[in-house]
């Protein structure tokens, strides 16, 4: 019998603490098949978020760390300048990386750090108990915003990918979705070429930001949260490569 | 480099982790500092090593973060203010046992305070300063050579014991020049560091990690750490000590205040006073047991620091009650120079013993 499918072995064969639904598994999953075709698994180091992926070593069959809330940027500077040939990459959540770990995305893609970013956008704060996050949309209710995200008080979210769009820095960005087969193709496109760019030494940060699914938070079913990215989220963020090299 | 230089200590530090194989440098300006950065700026790039600017002191202490998991030697360099910033990612250093050196050129506080030499951060440095329980390493060396000669120790107490160590200098330190020579001493048998995040090519995936969920897991993560800084309180211990076996009174005092002390002392001597000095080199791990010992026969102890007292705490827990314990010390900036401290010690050698003691 021909094999079709089967796990990539970056990925572990372990069940995940993740809620059903969430679109961290689909996440992990694209990181470690990029990994796995690209055969870097040998040179690799990962790098954890503080966040519902705070164990994404447990899942992730490379060498990886876990660091302070939102220093993942540093802490790959730190990586990568004192060992250029291996490949480093962060993958953050949106509390993370775009509340408390501001500063150090905004400065590691200004200094054009050769690292890859995955950015998970799923609108809410998971670990904590479903917060508002800097890319909650508006009227979106969290726990931290009961009447729904109101401009006035809370602002517009924040759309990370734009911001680093701009910089020149940043050599790749584009926003992709795990919200059907479809988007789930392209956005392993992205992913692994996030990781190429690196490989190939292409001076720079590639930075691919993933709208996923929190159905926990977003109080909805899986399939409907699928929907609501495609229906809601996409339209606060569209999808699409923002910039690319050449 | 054998020869005597004339060099400031903050550049003296600099050379010295050069020599001590630091592989890359991160930090940030803050005053009075300044000159290490500038230094490294200049001599890293010279031998193919990594010096970086950082938006922040804790982009800095994150990066060191980043090269030391990889097993690279990692420092910092900054003063109070910027120190404080780093406590987050010390503790994360601490927890994950990770090496690293941070260079606390120490100013007057709290908050913003002055850019005038301080020792008020002895507390921060010997606490642990950040969240948890845990201990850093933290010497504190008196003369532009010992800034020099103590450097190479700290990368290696970092690496042996997977622990950050600080070096804790202040504004006096950082900035005046002295002649020192550059000596390299015998390095020390280190464990490999088979821990490290070099790409899990030929073998099982490596983790860094300071988060211990499983139930008992921190428990026993922190009973191992307690074992360690046992270990390094029992081997690492450094002081220095003078004329402390007849002496009547006693002074404790590090780093630069340790200078004043000296000079007070012999002074002192001078003038017929029974007095001498501890000095500890290495803050935490501290000497009681020496310090202990000195106060078996009966003394007067006469703590001077360059703060409100701080050390002076470490100095009665060592004491025990055995004998009484005075302090004198200048926050914000102020020098407790060696003639004030001459008054000091004139004042408590004719003060009857009975009346030090309820003082
Ligand atoms: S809380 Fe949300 S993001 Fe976190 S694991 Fe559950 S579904 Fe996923």
């Amino acid at each position: 019998m021909k094999t079709v499918f089967q796990r990539t072995p970056t990925l572990k064969n372990c069940k995940t603490h993740y809620c059903p639904g969430c679109g961290h598994g689909i996440a992990h999953r694209l990181v470690a098949e990029a990994i796995d075709e690209l055969d870097i698994r040998g040179k690799t180091i990962g790098i954890a978020p503080v966040g519902c992926a705070v164990l994404a070593y447990d899942y992730l069959d490379v060498d990886m760390v876990e660091v302070a809330h939102g220093r993942a940027p540093a802490v790959a500077t730190g990586m990568k300048r004192t060992n250029p040939d291996k490949i480093i990459f962060s993958y953050q959540g949106d509390g993370d990386l775009a509340a408390i770990g501001t500063a150090e995305i905004i400065h590691a893609a200004h200094r054009g750090e050769h690292i890859t970013v995955i950015f998970i956008n799923n609108a809410v704060f998971g670990m904590t108990g479903g917060q508002m996050a800097p890319t909650t949309i508006v009227g979106q209710k969290t726990a931290t915003t009961p009447k729904g995200r109101n401009i006035t008080t809370e602002g517009h979210p924040l759309k990370v990918s734009e911001l680093i769009a701009s910089l020149p820095g940043a050599v790749f960005v584009e926003r992709v979705s795990v919200s059907n087969p479809a988007q789930i193709r392209k956005a392993k496109k992205a992913i692994k070429h996030a990781f190429e760019l690196q490989l190939n030494k292409t001076a720079g940060l590639a930075f691919v930001e993933v709208l996923s699914p929190c159905p926990t938070y977003w109080r909805m079913s899986p399939v409907k949260a699928m929907e609501w990215i495609e229906d809601e989220m996409t339209k606060v963020f569209p999808l699409g490569r923002l910039k690319d090299v050449e | 480099m054998s020869e005597r230089v004339l060099i400031c200590g903050n550049e003296a530090m600099g050379e010295a982790a050069v020599m001590a194989g630091v592989d890359a440098y991160f930090g940030y300006p803050i005053t009075p500092q300044n000159e290490f950065t500038a230094y490294m700026a200049k001599r890293m790039p010279e031998e193919g090593r990594i010096f970086l600017q950082t938006e922040s002191e804790l982009a800095a202490i994150n990066m060191v973060y980043g090269a030391s998991a990889t097993g690279k030697r990692a420092m910092t360099s900054s003063s109070s203010p910027g120190i404080s910033l780093m406590q987050e990612g010390i503790s994360y250093l601490a927890g994950a046992e990770l090496p690293a050196v941070v260079v606390n050129v120490m100013r007057g506080g709290p908050g913003l305070g002055n850019i005038a030499p301080s020792q008020g951060d002895y507390f921060q440095a010997t606490r642990g300063g950040g969240h948890g329980d845990y201990r850093t390493i933290a010497i504190g060396p008196s003369t532009v050579q010992e800034l020099i000669d103590y450097m190479q120790l700290a990368f290696e107490l970092a690496d042996e014991y997977r622990t950050p160590v600080t070096i804790l200098a202040d504004g006096i330190l950082g900035q005046m020049m002295e002649p020192v020579t550059f000596r390299k001493r015998k390095p020390r048998k280190l464990p490999p560091k088979d821990w490290a995040l070099t790409g899990a090519e030929g073998r099982g995936q490596n983790i860094v990690r300071s988060l211990w969920l499983k139930e008992g897991a921190l428990e026993n993560h922190n009973y191992k750490l307690q074992e360690k800084y046992k270990k390094i309180e029992k081997n690492e211990v450094i002081c220095e000590q003078y004329a402390v076996d007849d002496a009547e009174i006693v002074l404790v005092a590090y780093g630069v205040a340790a200078r004043m002390v000296k000079a007070a002392v012999i002074k002192a001597r001078k003038h017929g006073i029974k007095a001498g000095w501890i000095r500890p080199v290495t803050l935490w791990p501290f000497p009681t047991e020496q310090i202990s010992k000195a106060a078996e026969d009966f003394k007067i102890f006469l703590t001077v620091e360059m703060s409100l007292g701080q050390m002076v705490d470490d100095v009665k827990l060592a004491v025990e009650g055995k004998c009484p314990v005075l302090f004198y010390g200048r926050p914000g900036g102020g020098i407790p120079g060696p003639e004030q401290i001459l008054e000091k010690i004139k004042q408590l050698s004719i003060t009857p013993k009975a009346t030090a003691i309820k003082s």
